[in-house]
């Protein structure tokens, strides 16, 4: 398809009186990746949800994977992959159980998402605690889950949300092979560190306090 | 699409799971019941209860202690992100209205089967009431979830929403205590059960149940959204 | 634009209460056995009347409201509730004291209607709290909105169990007095039933006007870069 992953135009979003959003405009291909940078209060994360069909755009026009936001936000579900800064993860259930859930809601069941479940906790070397409770989890390892749970149905497009958050460089290595640049998914990367992950972006959008994009 | 059905079951199974790993809901009401009860004796310097204040004193702990559970309910979606990933699965938002609606069913259900035997014993003379008043039971527990999930799941996204979902759900379920303890009045009579316009009661309650599982029904997509 | 018609509006309902209060006092006959305080019948009925009639009219709005998103569908919900619950007060105090005066206590427990309403009005009471309670804006119009609808569907169901409690104590008398309403007093009440609703009418448009305005003069500040006089209410919400 020639048809663009996300495709921004004059995007705003306000919170009452508050503009978390003004502006904003990008164009992203299938497989490519968008970097967003700025500082805290910039929107980035008000981005992210609007793009996961999570929140309504104020004004402008926003398309993802060929569907406008928000009359056609229905027929995106289960094509995104939202990682965020919660983990989206019950505490008091296993990771395992976690998985499974997710799985189910996403019409996966039985012996296939057994298979999945069993090659993504691998891919994050978590096989020997996907037994525990999420509540009993560090950080780093909740976000190991977190990423399972993201990739699990296979999105076409990627929502991250500083991706490597209480990572350690083992886990981050790990990270990479289910939530690296790729063929088969687009990604937008949201992180206020420049240094880490532009070397692997396609496009960098900056943004200044107040959601205004940073002229090039 | 995820088949609705699937979508319930995955989501029922989760709560009762967890709820069977932590015990954070059902023992608290049961012992929030009980306890009531045992303040009602000392209250009304009573032993023993019949009729209208047999009827008042289980109907209000009930209500009271079902509250509990109703607080509890979305507080996990809320904290650990479960509205969002739900609302990010291709399933039908009515799917989490209607496991919500059976799991506090449920919780409700698994209350009374403690606490209703707890209370005869504590207060009536016979257990012969308890095989009728199981049907009202039943029909008012289908009442309150209906509207205990509709608030609760708003009163979640409110600041103080301890206070706010007992706050709107009371008035709403007179109508329902009304036609609960219409019901279990003569049921508790001195002298066995009697079935004093029964058949009216339980036909309100069951009105009452219809017309707010389709009230959550229809309008719990718009309670979805951000 | 809220403000326009509010004049003869005004006018017109200035008029209809001074006619309709001639009535009452001028024209309806006294009745036969309670007398004059009987005529606070001709204000407390239309009352909760129009109360009941805008608490539905405040949901019908709600439907709108969360059928097309337009907010302001749920200003004009908000309005309209927030009129009823007030106009709500008034019947409660107005029947406490025909209770007073007819029956001697203050509150009475076998009238139903007048019970049913209490319990309504207590439903609506914690429309406030609830509005006040939940912060974005945009979410509080849908909950709100959410609110009314389920208010609404349980006015009758709460008319319909108050009714058959009290049945089961004693037969009703009022309904057969009520039915069996002369004439002339039929037409004063009715005359009172539409001064009130145009009172309701009259003042819900006030109302809208005022936050219309208040609301323009925010937005021209907030271009003007001036800084607002003030907070403004967190549950009402904005009219554009």
């Amino acid at each position: 398809m020639s048809e663009a992953a996300v495709a921004v135009a004059g995007l705003r979003r306000d919170y009452g009186e508050r503009t978390a959003l003004d502006g904003v405009g990008f164009e992203l291909a299938r497989g490519e990746t968008l970097l967003v940078l700025g500082p805290n209060g910039a929107g980035k994360t008000t981005l992210l949800r609007i793009l996961a069909t999570l929140l309504r755009p104020s004004g402008g026009e926003v398309r993802v994977l060929g569907c406008r936001i928000p009359g056609e936000a229905w027929k995106l579900r289960g094509r995104i992959g939202l990682l965020g800064h919660e983990p989206l993860l019950y505490r008091d259930l296993s990771g395992r159980e976690n998985l499974r859930f997710h799985a189910r809601l996403h019409g996966l069941r039985g012996e296939p998402a057994e298979a999945r479940i069993a090659e993504l906790l691998a891919a994050v070397g978590m096989e020997r605690r996907a037994e525990g409770r999420v509540a009993e989890l560090s950080a780093g390892m909740r976000q190991r889950l977190a990423i399972c749970r993201c990739v699990l149905h296979e999105p076409e497009l990627l929502l991250l949300d500083e991706p490597d958050s209480n990572l350690d460089a083992g886990g981050r290595e790990l990270a990479r092979g289910l939530i690296g640049p790729g063929e088969s998914h687009a990604r937008v990367v949201v992180s206020h560190d420049p240094e880490r992950f532009e070397p692997e972006a396609d496009q960098v959008l900056r943004l200044e306090a107040g959601g205004k994009p940073v002229a090039a | 699409m995820t088949p609705s059905r699937a979508a319930f079951t995955a989501i029922l199974a989760k709560d009762l799971r967890a709820e069977l790993r932590t015990l954070q809901s059902l023992p608290a009401m049961a012992l929030f019941a009980t306890t009531t009860f045992v303040i009602f004796r000392f209250g009304l310097d009573r032993t023993s209860l019949s009729g209208s204040l047999a009827s008042g004193v289980l109907w209000a702990t009930l209500l009271f202690a079902a509250l509990l559970g109703v607080n509890r309910l979305f507080v996990a979606e809320r904290e650990e992100g479960g509205f969002d990933a739900i609302r990010l699965a291709p399933i039908d938002r009515s799917a989490l209205f209607a496991a919500k609606a059976t799991a506090l069913f449920t919780y409700l259900v698994v209350l009374e089967l403690v606490v209703v035997p707890i209370f005869a014993l504590f207060f009536l003379d016979s257990a012969a009431a308890l095989a009728p008043l199981a049907a009202v039971l039943l029909l008012a527990d289908l009442g309150i979830a209906a509207t205990g999930t509709l608030i609760s799941s708003m009163a979640v996204h409110s600041r103080a929403r301890d206070l706010l979902g007992p706050l709107v759900l009371l008035p709403l379920v007179v109508p329902l205590m009304i036609a609960a303890t219409g019901a279990s009045e003569p049921l508790l009579a001195v002298g066995g059960p009697g079935y004093h316009r029964f058949g009216t009661w339980l036909a309100v309650l069951s009105l009452y149940d219809l017309i707010f599982l389709l009230v959550g029904w229809a309008v719990f997509d718009f309670l979805l959204e951000d | 634009m809220y403000g326009k018609g509010l004049r003869p509006l005004s006018i017109a309902t200035v008029v209809a209460i001074a006619g309709a209060f001639s009535l009452v006092f001028f024209y309806a006959p006294l009745d036969a056995d309670q007398g004059f305080v009987q005529k606070i019948f001709y204000i407390h009925v239309p009352l909760a009347i129009v109360a009941l009639v805008g608490f539905v009219v405040g949901a019908v709005f709600a439907i709108l409201h969360l059928r097309s998103g337009d907010r302001r569908w749920d200003a004009y919900s908000y309005v309209s509730i927030h009129m009823s619950v007030i106009f709500g007060v008034a019947v409660l105090i107005t029947g406490a004291i025909w209770a007073k005066a007819s029956w001697g206590h203050w509150w009475v427990w076998d009238e139903p209607t007048l019970v049913s309403f209490l319990i309504v009005f207590l439903m609506y009471a914690t429309y406030y709290p609830f509005r006040y309670a939940i912060e974005d804006p945009e979410r509080q119009a849908r909950y709100a909105s959410v609110f009314a609808v389920t208010a609404g569907a349980f006015v009758p169901l709460n008319f319909m169990a108050v009714r058959l409690a009290e049945s089961l104590v004693h037969p009703r008398v009022f309904a057969t007095t009520n039915g069996g309403l002369p004439g002339s007093m039929m037409f004063t009440f009715l005359a009172c039933l539409v001064a009130v609703a145009l009172l309701w009418v009259t003042l819900v448009k006030l109302e809208l006007t005022a936050k219309s305005a208040s609301g323009q003069l925010k937005r021209l500040r907030r271009a003007l870069d001036a800084p607002a006089a003030g907070a403004g209410s967190r549950i009402a919400p904005e009219v554009s």
